[in-house]
């Protein structure tokens, strides 16, 4: 990948306006030209030529997608079972439960975890996002918003602050502090504005970038400090419902799922949709980057799970089962990723074998659905939230271990 | 309450709940007179109601059809019924599967979820307004509530709920006994289950309605189609790589990080969340001296995985500082800060790079080609954040090629493998395990090592800055013997 992207003009002066702008690299009947956002636009929405009519486009859009699957096809030379058969079989897997957070009062909606492997963001419906540190179980800090439906939290990088956001259409960025009896919402900082309710947000490498994606449909790069708005991502046809940035080393994609039943892999710098896939049967409501960066899943309504191949640009391996008839709702791998794990709307949790695509284990403990599911940065537990108020860290049960039976001493109440 | 205006979307299977399409497959099955579960008649109360199935054939049935284990059944089971699929008769409010012989009852595909949707406020009101009659005013207290509500609120058409609900009375009353029991006992399961009284668990509540309806047909104008084409040409011309590679590519991946993944393999000393010691983390700490043995193993896997960990890169920098050739990974930190940083710093940080990487003759001149060096000295007059892009790329790529193999090979690597710990794995007794998790290490917290972290790189940086000769001289430090 980083090799591909070595001698690609990014920025620069734009073929049809000759301003500076991020480009994209576009084909005009195979000739490469690049253009700036803008321009494109306005070539897409030029009249329509003599000779060209709506049935016309539409036959050459047919054609050029036969052409692509054809193409498609000729690389598509063996299935991931077979590859996998090299592999070893997993052993079983015996999760237990090791922490229990209760202290939300409603339904928790979003967790993530902190660079340092023990804290944990969470934000629940009745408007609070509370900063627990797992390990100990201790609340260390809590801000109530002013709106409902906190549907996106992110933790900085830098451990120093938390994003949030939901049905006030904008992410809010709230700077940590050390002092317990601070009230953080003083120093909140509006950081994106959208038309509709804010659905999934992350930051980027660093705490000044924030990426949001909104339920109008669009996605989009702001700047913290300023709030500014650094590149905006359109391509969906409905609600975008969530977001993950690529681990690569270049680090310069995103992939977006929507309610248009499509994931689409993003190019953070010049706006550009880079790849399309939409097999799903229904909406997409979580997807995540392979550990590697050139794959990812995805969860959706149409209760499958599905691992797509971004090098050869195709739906690889689909996770599924007769029983399991409910949506999923989140998915995260582990940290080899080898394990794919899901939740669901039925208040289970599946973990699947990334590689021979069964089933290796199902999770039961949760009282309402499971809302959102993320594995640790270093992968030692993942933790899950769910409608009935609670997370729960979790890890394999081999050897010794304690269920934790009462939280520690809270700080917050 | 909500009141929710009103939206058709003309069709029955609602996207969020596709589910429920193969979910009612399966409960037509169940109700089969031949391969379904058994029912029988149930006296109940002086009434004998047909059809009646209890929890523990229900639970028995699933597991042979679905092939799963009892827990999953279970599971699946009180999703049916929270779904109103199947409803309980006698403790109505508790809509879960339970495995033993309560009894339980299919409902009739009027009341089915799908069948109407969404739940009506007026049908609400004109069933409360019917039970109100029935019952003489003794409505249960969460029904009050809701009857006082809707009263206020369809004020207007309060009339036509009496009259409806009167109309409805009379004409349950010519039914047969058994009949009125059957049909009231469907009716309340079905409010039940979309207008829950508090603590009961409904499958009805979905969460949002999505802005944009998923099922309206996308209205293709020709500068969609347009787009499309564009979309399509592109990816026409972007090449694929066959899938033979890409898939072998995950199985070395997923084998290569098998022994690192705390899911497959147990991390020594022990996994923090199941002894509750937190020593796993310390050991791998940025600031540790010694790294574990696992670490390095991974820091040789690739070099972005050395410069992910941020021991690793520690290491790396120390090699590159004995090489005298650490200006490479400093341009690499400070045009990642610039790309990753905020906007009004750009200007500001593009000069700093410039000046002591860029200029000829900087102190910290990197070594790239001469195209590069052009095209970044080009577009650094209208600075903006990607304009270190080319460069920055060169650079990683030629540490990954180069000086990562020659790290590998350097002494200092080869050291720190021969040094680096096997940490032996925890076994703690019961009572230490208690004592564990009463004495949990709450950590520093992430904002004061972020603060000290932010104080060494400002250490470092004023450690790096070119000596400047002639003012040496000038305060006479420099003694000229």
């Amino acid at each position: 990948m980083c090799d591909q992207t070595f001698l690609a003009i990014t920025f620069g002066p734009c073929d049809s306006c000759s301003e500076n702008r991020p480009l994209m690299n576009l084909y005009i009947k195979t000739e490469p030209i690049n253009y700036c956002s803008l321009c494109m636009e306005i070539m897409a929405c030029q009249g329509l030529a003599s000779g060209e009519t709506l049935k016309s486009l539409k036959a050459e859009s047919e054609t050029l997608r036969k052409k692509l699957e054809e193409e498609r096809k000729k690389l598509h030379d063996v299935e991931l079972e077979k590859v996998a058969e090299k592999a070893e079989a997993l052993g079983e897997l015996n999760m237990k439960t090791r922490r229990t957070l209760k202290g939300h009062g409603n339904k928790v909606l979003c967790m993530d975890w902190c660079k340092d492997k023990r804290r944990i963001v969470s934000s629940s419906q009745d408007g609070k996002v509370i900063v627990w540190d797992a390990f100990t179980t201790n609340k260390e800090h809590a801000v109530t918003m002013p709106t409902t439906w906190v549907m996106a939290c992110a933790y900085a990088p830098s451990g120093c602050a938390i994003a949030c956001g939901g049905l006030d259409n904008k992410c809010s960025v709230y700077p940590l502090s050390l002092d317990k009896d601070e009230n953080l919402a003083a120093k909140k900082k509006s950081v994106a504005m959208h038309t509709n309710y804010l659905s999934g947000c992350t930051f980027t490498n660093s705490d000044m970038q924030i990426l949001t994606s909104s339920g109008d449909g669009t996605s989009a790069l702001w700047d913290v400090e300023s709030g500014q708005l650094l590149q905006s991502f359109h391509g969906h046809s409905a609600d975008v419902l969530t977001l993950d940035l690529a681990p690569s080393e270049t680090g310069n994609t995103f992939v977006s799922g929507g309610s248009d039943k499509k994931a689409n892999v993003w190019d953070l710098r010049s706006g550009q949709n880079v790849q399309s896939f939409d097999t799903h049967d229904s909406d997409i409501n979580c997807v995540k980057y392979y550990p590697s960066g050139d794959a990812f899943a995805s969860a959706s309504d149409d209760s499958t799970c599905r691992l797509f191949d971004l090098r050869a640009d195709r739906e690889v391996s689909i996770y599924s089962k007769d029983s399991i008839m409910f949506g999923a709702a989140s998915v995260d791998f582990s940290l080899s990723g080898r394990l794919l794990f899901a939740g669901y709307n039925d208040y289970t949790i599946n973990v699947w074998d990334v590689l021979k695509g069964t089933r290796v284990a199902i999770l039961f403990g949760h009282e309402n659905r499971v809302s959102s599911l993320r594995v640790s940065p270093d992968g030692t537990a993942f933790c899950s939230g769910s409608w009935d108020n609670t997370l729960r860290v979790r890890q394999e049960g081999r050897g010794v271990g304690r269920e934790l039976k009462q939280g520690g001493t809270t700080l917050y109440g | 309450m909500t009141i929710r205006t009103l939206r058709d979307y003309g069709q029955h299977y609602r996207p969020r709940m596709a589910c429920l399409k193969n979910v009612e497959v399966f409960v037509v099955e169940m109700q089969d007179p031949k391969s379904g579960v058994k029912g029988a008649d149930q006296k109940l109360n002086v009434t004998i109601i047909p059809h009646v199935i209890n929890g523990q054939d229900v639970l028995a049935w699933i597991v042979t059809k679905m092939k799963v284990t009892t827990e999953e059944a279970q599971a699946f089971g009180t999703m049916l019924v929270a779904y109103g699929y199947i409803y309980p008769l006698q403790n109505h409010r508790k809509l879960v599967l339970v495995p033993d012989s309560t009894l339980y009852r299919f409902q009739t595909p009027y009341f089915w979820p799908v069948q109407k949707w969404p739940a009506e406020d007026i049908d609400y009101a004109i069933y409360l307004a019917r039970r109100n009659i029935r019952k003489k005013g003794m409505l249960e207290p969460y029904e009050q509530q809701h009857y006082d509500n809707l009263h206020k609120w369809m004020n207007p058409k309060w009339d036509f709920i009496v009259m409806q609900a009167t109309e409805q009375y009379k004409a349950n009353k010519e039914r047969k006994k058994p009949d009125r029991v059957v049909l009231d006992c469907q009716e309340r399961a079905y409010w039940i289950v979309h207008r829950p009284p508090r603590r009961t668990h409904s499958a009805m509540d979905y969460g949002l309605d999505r802005l944009i309806d998923p099922n309206a047909e996308e209205v293709l104008t020709f500068d969609v189609v347009r787009r499309t084409n564009i979309f399509l040409t592109q990816a026409l011309m972007r090449s694929a790589v066959k899938s033979s590679v890409s898939l072998t590519a995950f199985v070395k991946f997923v084998t290569t990080h098998h022994n690192h993944d705390p899911f497959l393999t147990t991390p020594v000393p022990s996994n923090p969340w199941i002894t509750d010691s937190d020593e796993f983390w310390q050991l791998n700490s940025r600031s540790v001296d010694i790294p574990t043995k696992l670490s390095v193993e991974r820091w040789v896997l690739s070099f972005w995985e050395l410069i992910s960990d941020p021991r690793g890169r520690v290491d790396f920098k120390l090699f590159l500082k004995k090489e005298h050739s650490a200006e490479n990974m400093a341009f690499y930190e400070a045009a990642e800060e610039m790309r990753w940083g905020a906007a009004s710093a750009i200007p500001e940080k593009s000069q700093f790079i410039f000046n002591t990487f860029l200029k000829p003759g900087a102190p910290r001149w990197i070594n790239i080609d001469g195209r590069t060096m052009g095209l970044t000295v080009k577009g650094l007059v209208v600075p903006h954040r990607y304009v270190l892009d080319a460069a920055q790329t060169h650079i990683f790529l030629l540490m990954k090629k180069d000086t990562f193999y020659r790290y590998l090979k350097s002494p200092v690597h080869k050291d720190m493998q021969k040094r680096a710990l096997v940490p032996a794995p925890h076994v703690f007794t019961d009572a230490q395990l208690e004592a564990n998790v009463r004495n949990r290490n709450p950590g520093i917290s992430p904002i004061l090592q972020w603060q000290q972290e932010e104080e060494e790189k400002a250490a470092a940086a004023v450690a790096a800055r070119p000596i400047d000769v002639k003012a040496m001289v000038a305060t006479n430090k420099l003694d000229r013997k």
